[in-house]
Formats: structure tokens, sequence, C-alpha cells
């Protein structure tokens, strides 16, 4: 799981640490401090702490109060990871938020309007938003622009185009009645709707381990599908990172691109399908979230780009590209849910929600840089 | 050198971290009751602050305290999961705006099932909430609303009209463009602007509806948030007070159009009430140790304190067998100054 330093050394032999007994002894705490989830590791001790101390028997800690905000941050962490493989790749994606809102409409109005089944739709709308995720990275490549004005445009062109689709198909901005037709079908079943574990949670409560509600069923009835997702992508994206030439290359590609293309990166693939990749992820959080509430809305995903980037930065990812780690944008999107839903169990106001929002990622961020430069000025 | 420069920074963002925790305002002592109001509205809609004050008030008059929740961008997957949380707190009761059925509903029926006691408030039908399995629900049924509006409306010779809905993603929004259309005869998806709630958006939008549709002949807005942008696109096209125009709920700018004619009416579904009465509600429900809705109506019509408010504020609430109706109430220059006094504060 060594993901740091490696493009920073890429061109520089190897220190063999291995052979002197007191250098190792050093690295071992630089090492901790010089991984780039540091940070992020430590806000997510220090926020559990905080509301440990401020919430500690609201009910936050309750199985019920747990699961609420680990599908928060779940849902975040699914599209932070996308947002931390693309900035580590040196690219940006603006239009994620957008493509929620667009993809769960693709699957809600021909589910609901034109009589496809479900499992269909859900296939049309991850072959539809990972073409739109390719069109953004190939414009990104093909016109040299920064990605950061390209998905800009994209961010308003696909928000638009889930209003106005909408309208023309529906005549409405919310279309509900989808959440039936999910749970009945096989890939829905399957892969998107509902709990997983039902069958153990009931058993956990008939021995009274687990809260339950009047009629002897468990409060919660399960773990929701999103938590499970959330750390398949997680999983795979950092194993895919660590261990494969894929992703030294798309450290390659976010340190120097030119370098990287001289050496035989195939520089435009990484990027292109990092950008189908993010486009994927959006895909699979507006299909949970419609098979979760049963609707897709045109105002959907709002801001999730900047809250899945916000986590991605915490978990120490550079805007500059070529550093960052999908560990850390975990617990970035975990410091987010924990912190959204936290506040509401302690006696502040929610209204004060973002100020701490923006305070923590200027001090994360801060946090992080200052680190690295030690570790960079003490070697 | 850039090391010393990273450290200040660093102890700068603490600081003012930490200066934040200090200045954030502490809340009123907890007493021993504790009820959750939850909306749907975002951050930046004034409409809900008459319904925060009538909470707080209501928490001083029978000494609970009433937390506030909404999500800041509107979205209601993020407000299902501030119901999810309200049951994980174990709130003593749970006041929430039916925004959608299908996304609150499994969220609602978690707060039922752990025999939390939940008044349905604002938006949703009064079948809806017996449904959810809720007490009771202290609303405006919007399309009565409407149609009342569009009746007099019809009674001033009205036969077409723009509808400028600013929050088209809820989609009660749409039954009270519905029930005036249906009221006057005119077609309501024609008649409808989804404008979204950006004042200059709504501006330009209604105006470019108006040079497409010269023959309008009334303009029906669906709260502040629509109607203050809209009236000022009639100034500027000269159209003020030669429109027929009514609005749903009043503010500060509402109420100088109603003085000046150049707003009819403004429909108001007295807020107070939706803060107010449900809050009160769950706090006798707590005291008596009951659940029966004609014993708590009884108690609290009887209630000195509630009595007071409604008097001072001049309000009027409509008792029906299990429900209690806000409104449909309007306002005309007749009872203006009363409102006027307490417009945005709580009217």
């Amino acid at each position: 799981m060594n993901t740091s330093d490696m493009v920073a050394q890429s061109s520089l032999p190897g220190p063999h640490a291995d052979s002197d007994e007191r250098m190792r002894r050093e690295n071992l705490v630089s090492r901790l401090l010089g991984r780039p989830e540091f940070a992020s590791l430590a806000g997510v001790i220090l926020v559990f702490l905080v509301f440990g101390l401020t919430a500690g028997d609201s009910g936050m800690f309750n199985l019920d109060g747990v699961v609420n905000w680990m599908q928060v941050a779940a849902y975040l962490g699914i599209i932070a990871v996308a947002a931390c493989l693309l900035m580590i790749g040196g690219e940006f994606d603006l239009s994620i938020g957008s493509m929620i809102g667009l993809a769960g409409m693709m699957v809600a109005i021909p589910t609901v309007y034109f009589g496809w089944p479900f499992w269909l739709a859900v296939l049309f709308a991850f072959a539809a938003s990972m073409g739109l995720g390719w069109l953004n990275g190939y414009l990104v490549m093909k016109t040299r622009l920064p990605s950061f004005i390209v998905t800009l445009a994209f961010l308003f062109i696909l928000r638009g185009l889930t209003l106005a689709l909408s309208i023309l198909f529906a005549n409405r901005t919310i279309v509900s009645g989808v959440g039936e037709r999910a749970a009945h079908d096989w890939l829905g079943q399957l892969l998107f709707s509902g709990n997983v574990g039902a069958g153990l949670f009931s058993w956990l409560a008939r021995h009274g381990w687990i809260a339950t509600v009047a009629d002897g069923t468990p409060l919660v009835t399960g773990i929701p599908k999103v938590i499970l997702w959330w750390a398949v992508v997680a999983l795979a994206a950092s194993f895919v990172l660590a261990r494969t030439r894929l992703g030294n290359w798309i450290f390659a590609v976010g340190g120097d691109a030119v370098a990287a293309k001289n050496m035989g990166v195939p520089v435009r693939k990484v990027k292109i399908g990092l950008f189908v990749f993010t486009a994927f992820c959006a895909c699979l959080f507006a299909v949970l979230q419609v098979g979760d509430f049963g609707s897709a809305a045109a105002d959907r995903g709002l801001q999730k780009e900047f809250e899945a980037i916000i986590a991605a930065v915490i978990g120490g990812a550079l805007l500059t590209g070529g550093y960052g780690s999908v560990i850390g944008a975990c617990f970035g999107a975990l410091i987010f849910g924990v912190v959204q839903i936290g506040i509401t169990y302690t006696n502040l106001s929610s209204d004060w929600f973002r100020v701490f929002l923006g305070v923590m990622l200027l001090v994360a961020v801060l946090f992080n840089n200052f680190v690295r430069r030690r570790i960079t000025e003490a070697k | 050198m850039m090391q010393r420069l990273g450290r200040k920074g660093l102890l700068a963002a603490f600081s003012a971290m930490a200066l934040l925790a200090a200045a954030t305002p502490s809340p009123s002592v907890a007493a021993n009751e504790r009820f959750v109001l939850i909306s749907h509205a975002p951050d930046s809609d004034s409409w809900w602050n008459t319904i925060k004050n009538a909470i707080k008030q209501a928490g001083e008059d029978f000494d609970v305290s009433v937390d506030y929740r909404n999500p800041s961008n509107g979205d209601l997957a993020d407000m299902a999961r501030l119901v999810e949380q309200a049951a994980a707190r174990n709130y003593n009761g749970v006041v929430v705006s039916i925004a959608d059925f299908s996304v609150l509903k499994k969220p609602i029926e978690m707060v039922v099932a752990k025999n939390i006691p939940v008044i349905t408030i604002n938006s949703g039908t009064q079948q809806q909430s017996e449904q959810l399995g809720a007490l009771m629900h202290v609303g405006q049924p919007e399309y009565d609303a409407g149609y009342g509006a569009g009746q007099k409306a019809k009674a001033a010779g009205i036969k077409s009209f723009l509808c400028v809905n600013h929050y088209a993603t809820n989609p009660s929004s749409f039954e009270r463009c519905r029930g005036f259309a249906e009221a006057i005869g005119a077609d309501y998806k024609k008649s409808t602007l989804d404008t979204g709630i950006d004042p200059n958006a709504v501006e330009s939008k209604v105006s470019a509806y108006l040079r497409n549709n010269p023959g309008t002949q009334a303009v029906l807005a669906l709260g502040p948030d629509s109607a203050v942008p809209s009236l000022r696109a009639l100034q500027k096209m000269g159209l003020k007070s030669k429109i027929w125009f009514a609005t749903f709920d009043l503010s500060e700018e509402i109420a100088n159009g109603i003085k000046d004619g150049s707003v009819q009416f403004a429909i108001d579904q007295q807020p107070y009430l939706q803060g107010y009465i449900p809050v009160a509600i769950l706090a006798l429900s707590r005291q008596l140790k009951t659940n029966d809705v004609a014993v708590l109506q009884d108690k609290l019509k009887g209630n000195a304190k509630f009595q007071a408010r409604l008097a001072e504020y001049g309000l009027a609430p409509i008792y029906g067998p299990r429900h209690i109706s806000s409104g449909p109430g309007y306002i005309t220059r007749d009872n203006l100054d009363k409102v006027l006094k307490y417009a945005g504060q709580y009217r």
C-alpha cells in the first residue's frame, strides 16, 4: 500500500533503507508522517473524539445512528474515490454532481415512462454515463484545455440536459415510483436496492443483542448496499493504485505527463479511462440513490463534485496531480459524513456545518503541506 | 523560513477553528423534552424564518426544546437522512414536512416504528399524513388554496394566467397552479414556469414569458422567492398594477404591493401555526400521556398562552376532526396593518 513518494522518487535511484538499521528506526515515524493519508487519519480520530465527547450518549453511536451517517459517508466515498484517482492522474472533474442527476433520470424515466425493465434502464444509464465520461476525457485531451474548464462546461450542460429531458419526457422534475420496480427486479435486488445480511440481523435481534421495534423486527434490518459498494470501489481502486502497472501509470501521468509519455505510458488512454471511471462512480451513486429513495430528481447531486474534491484533498491529494491516496479520500468522506450528521446530534446549529467544513479543509491542507515539507526537507 | 510560515499558518488555522467553536452561539438550556422540526427548505429560503420563530416561542411557552433541521441544498435525499437521524437520536417527537411522499415514506416509518410521535406539516396531504401513521397534519391543502385564489380571479374576469413556480422540485407546487388553472378554465401546463430560486433568473424568465405571451391577464406567484422578482419584472415592463397579481405567502415587499394596489391579495397559510401547533400538541401529548387528538385539540384551544399568541398576531387556525388547517387565509388591504406589523417574523 505504499502509494506515496513513488513518483517523486521514480527518477532517482531508490535509497536502500534496509541496509542500515538506524535509518529504518527513523524511517518508521517519518514514513507514517509521510503518508498522504496521515492528516485525514488524524482528522478522523479527532472528529470521533470530539463527537464521542459531545454526542456520545445521544444515539449517534447506536446501530441505527451509525448506519445513518455511514450511508452519508458511503455515498460520498464512492465519488471521492473516483475524484481522488482522477486528481492523482492530474485531472479534475466538476461534472460529477450533474452526472449524478442525469444518471438518476436515465434510470427513472425509462423505467417509469417507457416501461423498460429496471435492469435494462440501469445498463443504459451506465453505458450513457460512461460514454459522457469518455467524451469529457476525449475533449480534455483533444483540446488541451484544462479539465477544469471542460468539465465546468459539462457541469452546466449535464444539469441542463437533466432538467430539459425530464420535462420533455416526463413533464416533471421529480420522477417517483422506481423503488418498487427496483426491489422486484433481479439486478436491482441483487446489487442496488435494500440491505444485506437480513438473516444475521434478525438472528441478532432474536438474541436481544441489537435494538428491535415493537413487533420484534430489528430496528436496522441489514447493512445498506451502498456501504458495501463503497468498500468494493475503495479496495479495488487501492489495489490498482498500489499493486498494478496501471496504478504506476496513474501516478506517472499526474506527476509529469510529458515524461510519462516519453517513457511509453499511454497517457491519453489512462486519462480518458479515469474520466470514464469517474462517470461510472457517479452513475453508481445515482443508481443506488434511486434504489434507496425510489425516485430521481433534477436537482440530485447538487454540489457533490465539490464535496468529492474536498474529501480527496483532505485525504492528501494534490491539485497538481501525481500525489494522493484512495484510503485518504475515504477518510475524508468519513469525516464529511460524521461531521455533517454529527453536528445535528450536538446542540450546535447546523447552520455552522459549512463553516466548519471550510475551516477543516484549510487546516487539513495546511497540515498536509506542513508535514510534506518537513519530510522532504529532512531527506 | 518556509517552515516557520507553515507553522504560523497552521497556528492561525487552528486558532480560527477554536475561535469558531467559541463564537458559535450556545443553545438555550435544554429542557427535558426534546423535539425536532425537519423542513425541506434550502438554507436560502427566507419563508421558513417564521416557523423557526414559532417553534422557539412554542418551546418557551411549553418549556420544551426544539431543534430545526433542513437539507442545506434542499436535496430531499439529504432530508431523508435527517429524518433517519432524528429516529436514531430518539427525540420525544418529530415534526416533518411531507415534501415527497415516496422519498420520506421509509424514514418516517422508521420514526413511527420507534414509537416516536410524528406530526406532519406544510407540504403533503392529510391522507398521506394518516398513511404514514402521523398524529395529525398541520398545513394548507395545496389544490384548495390554488382553487380558492382562482375563484377570486374568475370573479375579476381573469381567463389566462402565468404561474411562477420557484420550487418545481416539490411536486405539490404544481397542485397550486393546477387548482388556480382549473378554477379559471386555463391549461395549467402551458401557464406554468419553472424558474428556480435565483432572483435574477426568475425575473428574466418572467419577462421573457410575458413578452412571448402578451395576452396574459394574471400572474400567480408561489411565494416571496418568486413574487418579489416577478413584481420587479412587471415594474420594468411597465405592467405593474395593469396585470392582476396574486401570490402565496407574505413578505415585506408583498405587503407593500398590497398597500399600493399592485398585488390583489396574498394567500396566507399562516406558517406560524405550522411551527407552533405541532410543538404544542406534542408537548401536551407528552404531558397528558395521550395520543387522543380530540383531547389534545381541546387542551390546545383552552391553553391561555396559545390564545395569547393568536390574539397578538391575529391568527386563526381551522380545526378539523383530526387535522388542523393553518390556511388558506387571504391578506388584503383590510387586514394588512396587523399582518404588516409582524411580516416575515410571525406572519
